[in-house]
């Protein structure tokens, strides 16, 4: 039968084997599916970034189609070249020095306290009962909620005025109400703690994920042999979840490198410069000031951040998964 | 029956799911009492159920509008990375053509890059695309740095198809084209509804390229209607609060309604049952 109907196919299709090559549509389908998506990517995430690189060294507000055209009204080009002047004004000021330095204390932050609370609350309710779907549900709820919805409720909760931060005034005595918000170490410290809020839940069902394709013998077996909850825990659990855990940590950074969304409505980088971060910094001293050699200039340090970080992290700690 | 062991494991999941819970709850009672009783009372009860605050904004055209934008865009984006990313996808599955891995490694690049880094070259270039303040320049933006995720789910998921399928479909003459919108398509709805899923999120909740895009109040997304109307009434939190509170509403029972595929997404899985 099979030799009957491989026969058939050959025998019609035979003739117009070349034919064949235009006309079973491969050729037509890879030109009508590949470019849409390769032009929009290229138009929109390759060529800015090209860009960046190329406007870094130049004074330009962004007025004419690029800083080393020439304007033909005034004579000269759009954009002034300052070589790396950009990238040292930059380096040396001390809102970008803040920035930095907050951005590397998100990160860690993340690392070294949101990771772990993930990981506990994911190993007391990765098991599957209905109470603790519902724990899940909750945990997760903050992850799904937009940035700026949350920024917004956590700036009242710590109005001096109004939530927490008023209650615990007024539990202390204090004459003046405290609005950790306006304080120089607090308002960024309220946003790392907001951070936490909001995206403990996403690595926590990373956890859970990876905790339930555990194979249920193996923990039963050690259970059997006397191995406690928290043996159970650290000398199984974890040291099976470390793929989960890499890509949890690979998450954390490159997330921690872009916060902006929930800097806005809590501080928009206040008091004086001291709770921004790499991207609000961008958006303030770049775009809003219409700087965009300046504002190119932090893209690529930024950038240069990101790729080192994910090229240096995929080849050690992630080689060979 | 009773253990301690559980009642502590119990007592931290409360503790937990409280510190969510509570300025929530505070957030949409706060829309329903004045001003003067949220300062005394922040997180109880509202003495006197105040409507008017939710009613206002109920009312008010503005927010029904920035709704409408951030619905759009998002649909947009949602439906224009799935189609891209499949067909993408599609022809990197089942085509190895000269080139193929390194187009598809180039499409990758997008999953390591700090989004935030060219947002200024990206604005002048939608600027010079004639794009700022249309839909458009928020959308085509978000569906670039969208695919490269969605490819690679969608890869992955294509190539575990049985080939047996494609080449029955090729012996009745069903042709590369045809068969991708008549049989991979619709068998992939899991792996479709998660990826649309987090992209749709991902896009309503936006604010950085809304705000670098949109200037005109006319076509504001919710994100930046929400920012704006806290600067409106500064002093007046039980306002901002019912605003929140108004468009949490559909993200919550989006959330609910999705949740297994956003689930099924985080653990790069496909969906059961």
């Amino acid at each position: 039968m099979v030799t009957t109907t491989d026969y058939a196919t050959q025998a019609t299709l035979k003739p117009n084997v070349f034919r064949r090559m235009w006309t079973d549509g491969q050729l037509k389908m890879l030109l009508i599916f590949l470019p849409p998506a390769l032009l929009v990517f290229t138009v929109f995430v390759i060529l800015p970034m090209l860009q960046a690189g190329f406007f870094a060294p130049y004074k330009w507000s962004g007025y004419g189609p690029a800083p080393w055209v020439l304007n033909e009204d005034t004579g000269r080009e759009f954009g002034r070249w300052v070589g790396s002047q950009n990238f040292e004004r930059m380096w040396g000021h001390s809102a970008f020095q803040q920035a930095f330095e907050n951005t590397l204390l998100v990160i860690a932050v993340s690392l070294l306290i949101q990771l772990p609370i993930a990981l506990f609350l994911a190993l007391l309710i990765y098991q599957n009962s209905r109470i603790n779907t519902i724990f899940r549900l909750v945990f997760f709820l903050p992850y799904i909620m937009a940035e700026v919805a949350t920024g917004l409720i956590f700036s009242f909760v710590l109005d001096g005025n109004y939530g927490l931060s008023k209650w615990f005034s007024d539990l202390m005595g204090y004459e003046t109400a405290f609005f950790p918000l306006a304080e120089k170490p607090w308002a960024f410290y309220s946003i790392l703690a907001v951070i936490v809020w909001k995206y403990f839940g996403f690595h926590m069902m990373i956890y859970i994920a990876g905790l339930q394709s555990i194979s249920k013998e193996l923990i039963e077996a050690a259970r059997i042999d006397g191995a406690s909850a928290i043996q159970r825990a650290f000398f199984i659990q974890i040291p099976l979840l470390w793929p989960a855990i890499t890509i949890s940590i690979f998450y954390s950074v490159l997330g921690g490198l872009q916060v902006f969304d929930l800097v806005m409505p809590m501080t928009a980088g206040g008091p004086s410069n001291s709770s921004h971060t790499l991207v609000s910094y961008l958006y303030n001293f770049g775009f809003v000031r219409l700087n965009v050699g300046f504002g190119s200039a932090v893209g690529v340090f930024l950038f240069a951040v990101g790729v080192v970080f994910a090229l240096v992290y995929r080849n050690t700690v992630q080689r060979g998964q | 029956m009773f253990e301690w062991k559980d009642a502590g494991r119990i007592s931290v999941l409360l503790l937990v799911s409280s510190l969510i819970l509570i300025p929530l709850a505070a957030t949409v009672l706060g829309g329903f009492k004045t001003s003067g009783e949220l300062r005394v009372s922040p997180f109880g009860i509202p003495d006197q159920w105040h409507m008017e605050f939710y009613g206002e904004i109920f009312a008010d055209a503005n927010f029904w509008r920035y709704l409408w934008n951030s619905l759009v865009i998002s649909l947009l984006t949602v439906f224009l990375t799935v189609l891209m990313g499949a067909m993408a996808a599609y022809a990197f599955a089942q085509v190895r053509f000269f080139g193929s891995e390194f187009l598809f490694s180039y499409m990758l690049l997008g999953l390591m890059f700090p989004f935030a880094a060219a947002i200024m070259p990206l604005f002048l270039t939608v600027r010079d695309l004639g794009l700022l303040d249309t839909p458009w320049g928020v959308v085509l933006p978000q569906v670039a740095f969208g695919l490269a995720f969605s490819i690679m789910f969608f890869r992955t998921f294509f190539s575990q198809m049985p080939a047996e399928l494609f080449e029955a479909a090729r012996v009745d003459g069903c042709g590369y084209i045809k068969f991708f919108f008549l049989f991979t398509l619709p068998l992939s709805t899991p792996i479709l509804a998660t990826i649309a899923t987090f992209v749709f999120v991902q896009s309503w909740n936006n604010y950085l390229l809304p705000l670098i895009m949109l200037n005109d109040r006319a076509g504001y997304t919710w994100t930046l209607g929400a920012m704006d109307y806290r600067g409106e009434y500064t002093a007046e939190w039980n306002r901002t609060l019912a605003f929140v509170s108004a468009t949490l509403a559909p993200a919550v029972v989006f959330f609910l309604a999705a949740q297994k595929y956003i689930v099924a997404g985080l653990t790069g899985g496909a969906v059961k049952g």
